[in-house]
Order: structure tokens, then C-alpha cells, then sequence
């Protein structure tokens, strides 16, 4: 077994090892926070197909979080009121149903995802992070000025919704789902980027014009790898709803998006536990720094530095060394 | 009288004031090897940009096999058969050597949009990549970093790549720049086995290397196609020894 894919299970044994450690412990806290890190490592995993392995840096990321955040709240808050979502032009029904509901999220995410991208694919470098920043902020605002959903304070729907007739109020159930989510989510990752379209998305990455010159448009490459990087990362946006029983503009706005960011980078970027090491890692930091100071954040930053100056590779590759994906 | 591979007409381009190609005409045949030389700044990387679909030409016109190409993208003239290859090696250097040919083989498949089944194992992608390294004789370098190849084996692998396309044409920009005398030697032997599967549009500098390979030469100077003709009637054309070998000589 490569050292790299025995670091992302170590990690994910580590996560599990917490959640199990406060099931054990009955201490609910360090649960829901292992089902927090769980959730911001699958949106880190959808951003980092698009950040590390396309080389595309979105920061618009927290469009795709949020959007399927409010689908979960959307469906949710509908079934409870035994109202539909919509009536027209197809008449969708509310669920609780989580499996329909992540569907929904994912679709959601994608129908945004595609116009995004082939507006802001047509660019690169600076011009691709700030389109893909005015795109999510232009949602954020929306999200803000509608009043249907709550406008800025947000939408609660009061309970969790249900999988398999499972008690999603109950932490540890709710952490295995996020946790099998989170797995599911990095397998395919491992079998996406050592598929042929991951060969063509390192190619179009380290080098379009051999990508043009061999026949294929790095475009088509870089937009599907942005559409599922999307769908990625809005699941993980309606699990976060469905954990917080609420969602708000809040998941929308740029500070989101630079979070997720933080987490690939912090982690790795282009490695498959990237996310995980830097969600897990972020989390860390911000519930030990945060009883230190307030302005637990500067030392954030501090952390993140040293990581971009010293670590390229982030944790990850601090620990696995040179990545190794398609050598 | 066969068809040209490749035929280009009255092709312009200008940059603003500056005419890089004026009102070029050319042709490649099955089975030759036309040489394209001129001195520094006569318009050939213009010329391989625009044949290759990389910059638009502002008139004229290209066919590729009897078909007009002017309006396919440099993606689509590559699926067509159009093979080039760049002055300045243009690999992936991070990946494999190995993976950089699989890619080509990849692309000519047309299967590129499969999500599941790992590439390392993919024996169609495998084989012609292998049989591509061991023609271009870089069989013992498969596993190795393009970044960790010697600039003479980077030409080698721009070389394998475009093999790698199964090309009908082969369109190379300056494949032997750079190239110290032993590689040359091969490299030559290479390009004369090549034009038997596809026939080559070489752009070159060294004039000796021309001369030993190709079979029809075109001289360009500020743009246009002053001469056109073998190599000894090229040799003996004033006109390329005032404006080429004159300078060169």
C-alpha cells in the first residue's frame, strides 16, 4: 500500500477514533464536532478536484455549499409545512427523506455549477478566482434579499431528517452517516483521478496545450471536473443544513468559500486526505485557540503561512511526501 | 497525380502592422518529407501555428486531405490526424514519461470521458504507449519523470507523442533544435522511417540536417515562399543564396 493512501486512512481512523472516544464518553460535543469535520472534509474533497487536481481556483465554492444547504432546508421546511417546494413548471413535493434530499442538493449544485463554469472557464489564474467569487457572492446577495426562505436570518426546519428510519438527532448516528458519506466521497476521488478523465485533468492541468495538441478540448476537461467538484461539495452543503437544523446566507458568502479553500490547503492540495487533515486540523485549532484568545484566527493565519511558505504539500505532504498520482 | 496530404493556399496572417505569412502557398505529399526553412523571424512558427489551428489566419485557406480545415479548432485538426510537434518541448513534466505517451493514445481513442476504470491497468492505452517509447527509443525511460529527461530525450518524447496520434500528417517545429550530433544522426534515421507511415512538414534551422532528409524544400523569407523545389534545386537557386544561405554561409 502507497504511504499516501495509508496517511488518508490513518486520518480517517483518527476521525472516527474521536467520534468514538466522546460515543463512549457519552459526550455529545466532540461527536457533533467529528460529524462537523466529516461534512467540511467532503466539501474539501469536492474543492480540491477542482483546486488541486484541475489546478482550478475557485473561491466560489460556498455558492455550491450553500445552494445545497437550502435545498435540504427548502425540501425539509416544505415537507413539515405539507406544502410542495414548487408547483411550476414541475410539481416537486417537500421529503425528509435524506436520500432525496441529497439528490436534490446534488442536482441543485450542478444546474448552478454549469453555468458558472463556462462563463468563468473561459478565463484563468486571477480572472477565474474573482468570477467564480462574483458568482457566489451574487447568490449570497439573493439569499440576503429573498424573503421566501428567511431572507438573512436563515431557515430552521426544527428536526433532522431521516435515513433508513434511523434517530438522525442522535449525534453518533448522525456522525456515521457524514463519516460513510465522507468514505464513499474518497473512494471516488481515488478512482476519478486515476481514471483516464484523470489523466486528461492532470494534463490539462500541468499542460493545455499538449492537452489541445493531443485532441482534446482542455475546456470540456475543466468543466466536468468543476461540475462534479461542485455536486461534491453540495452535499456536504446539505448535510451541514441537516446538522445544524438551519441554514442561512451565511453559508453562501466568501467566507465559506475561504474556508473550504483553508482546509485543502492547510491539508494538501491535490491529495486524496488533503481535506480531511485540514478540516480535522481547522477545527482543532479554532476549539483550542478559541479558549486562548479571541482572535484566534491570527494565529490561523499564522498556521497557514508556515504551511504555504514551508509545506507545499500541506500535512499530507509534510507526511507522505512528493504526490505520486500519475507518475 | 496523388492528392496533397496537407495544402496550403494564399494563407496571410498579420500581427497589427507586422505580416507574418504573406500570401504563403505549400503542399506535403504521401510519403515526403517537406522541409520548411527560412531565416529567424521569417514567419515559420506563424505559419506551424496557424496549419496546427493554434492562431487564426486572417485569409487563405488550409486543407487537410482534400478537406477544408480552416474553421476546426487546434483540438479538432489534432482528432483529424494533425500531429505536432513544438519547438519547445511541451510535455507534462511531472508525470511519467509512460503517462505523457498514454495521454496521446488516450486522446486518439476518443474515450476520454470514462470515470472509473484505472488507467494503470488499461492495456489499450498500455500497449500502443509502449510500442510508441520503443519506436521513438525511449523504452528504458518509460517510468521516468519527463522533468528528469535530458533535453535530447524530451525531443525523443515530443517525437513518441505525436507517433502516439497515429497521424495522417506529422508537422514539426524545429524537432532537432538544440540536439547534439549523435542524437541528430538518429533522429534523422527516425524522421526518414516516420515519413513512411505519414508524411512530414519539417520546420527546421540547421540547414545540413534539411539537407540530408527532406525530399522537397521550401524556402521562407519575411513571410512569403520565395522557393520551392528539391534540395539540389534549392542549393542552386540565387535567390535562396542572396536571402538564406548567403547569411547562413
Amino acid at each position: 500500500m502507497r504511504r499516501e493512501t495509508l496517511i488518508t486512512l490513518t486520518l480517517l481512523a483518527l476521525l472516527l477514533g474521536a467520534a468514538v472516544y466522546g460515543h463512549r464518553g457519552n459526550e455529545p460535543f466532540i461527536i457533533t464536532l467529528a460529524a462537523k469535520a466529516a461534512i467540511f472534509a467532503i466539501a474539501g474533497a469536492g474543492l480540491n478536484l477542482a483546486l488541486g487536481y484541475g489546478g482550478l481556483v475557485s473561491f466560489g465554492h460556498a455558492a455550491f455549499f450553500g445552494i445545497g444547504g437550502y435545498a435540504a432546508g427548502i425540501i425539509a421546511s416544505a415537507a413539515r409545512n405539507y406544502e410542495p417546494v414548487m408547483t411550476w413548471p414541475i410539481e416537486i413535493a417537500g421529503s425528509t427523506s435524506m436520500p432525496v434530499i441529497w439528490i436534490v442538493a446534488i442536482i441543485a449544485a450542478m444546474i448552478i455549477a454549469i453555468p458558472i463554469g463556462i462563463f468563468s472557464l473561459r478565463t484563468g489564474g486571477v480572472y477565474f478566482i474573482m468570477i467564480t467569487l462574483a458568482f457566489a457572492q451574487m447568490l449570497y446577495y439573493f439569499a440576503v434579499s429573498w424573503p421566501a426562505y428567511g431572507g438573512e436570518d436563515g431557515l430552521s426546519f426544527y428536526v433532522r431528517n431521516s435515513v433508513f428510519g434511523l434517530n438522525m438527532m442522535d449525534p453518533w448516528t448522525y456522525f456515521t452517516v457524514c463519516f460513510g458519506v465522507l468514505a464513499v466521497v474518497l473512494a471516488l476521488m481515488a478512482v476519478l483521478v486515476r481514471s483516464r478523465f484523470g489523466l486528461a485533468l492532470e494534463m490539462a492541468r500541468q499542460n493545455a496545450q499538449r492537452l489541445t495538441a493531443s485532441g482534446i478540448r482542455p475546456f470540456n476537461v475543466r468543466l466536468t471536473a468543476f461540475v462534479i467538484s461542485a455536486m461534491i461539495t453540495g452535499l456536504a452543503g446539505a448535510l451541514y443544513a441537516d446538522l445544524n437544523r438551519f441554514v442561512s446566507p451565511a453559508m453562501l458568502s466568501w467566507h465559506t468559500s475561504g474556508e473550504i479553500m483553508v482546509f485543502v490547503i492547510l491539508g494538501g492540495v491535490a491529495r486524496l486526505g488533503g481535506p480531511v487533515a485540514g478540516a480535522c486540523l481547522y477545527l482543532l485549532l479554532e476549539q483550542t485557540l478559541d479558549g486562548v484568545t479571541d482572535y484566534w484566527q491570527v494565529l490561523l493565519g499564522i498556521v497557514l503561512l508556515l504551511v504555504v511558505l514551508f509545506a507545499r504539500g500541506g500535512l499530507v505532504g509534510l507526511l507522505a511526501g512528493r504526490r505520486a498520482a500519475h507518475d | 497525380m496523388t492528392d496533397p496530404a496537407l495544402e496550403v493556399t494564399n494563407l496571410s496572417k498579420s500581427f497589427g502592422a507586422l505580416a507574418a505569412c504573406r500570401n504563403v502557398s505549400l503542399d506535403l505529399m504521401p510519403g515526403e518529407i517537406h522541409a520548411l526553412i527560412g531565416p529567424n523571424g521569417a514567419g515559420k512558427t506563424t505559419l506551424v501555428k496557424t496549419i496546427a489551428g493554434e492562431i487564426a489566419h486572417d485569409s487563405g485557406h488550409i486543407r487537410f486531405g482534400g478537406e477544408l480545415i480552416d474553421d476546426l479548432d487546434a483540438a479538432a485538426r489534432a482528432q483529424l490526424g494533425l500531429a505536432r510537434t513544438f519547438q519547445i518541448s511541451s510535455l507534462a513534466m511531472e508525470m511519467s514519461v509512460l503517462k505523457n505517451v498514454m495521454l496521446a493514445v488516450m486522446a486518439v481513442s476518443g474515450q476520454v470521458f470514462r470515470f472509473f476504470k484505472p488507467v494503470n491497468g488499461d492495456d489499450a492505452l498500455l500497449g500502443p504507449a509502449r510500442a510508441c517509447l520503443e519506436n521513438a527509443g525511449l523504452r528504458k525511460r518509460a517510468q521516468t519523470r519527463a522533468a528528469e529527461l535530458s533535453h535530447g530525450e524530451r525531443r525523443q518524447l515530443e517525437i513518441a507523442l505525436a507517433l502516439a496520434m497515429k497521424p495522417k500528417v506529422f508537422l514539426m517545429d524545429e524537432p532537432m533544435a538544440g540536439m547534439g550530433p549523435e542524437s541528430l544522426a538518429r533522429l534523422s534515421g527516425l524522421l526518414r522511417e516516420l515519413k513512411q507511415t505519414a508524411p512530414v512538414l519539417l520546420i527546421e534551422h540547421d540547414m545540413d540536417v534539411v539537407f540530408s532528409v527532406a525530399d522537397r524544400i521550401s524556402v521562407l523569407v519575411y513571410g512569403e515562399v520565395i522557393a520551392t523545389g528539391t534540395v539540389d534545386e534549392i542549393r542552386a537557386n540565387p535567390d535562396v543564396q542572396a536571402a538564406y544561405l548567403g547569411d547562413a554561409a
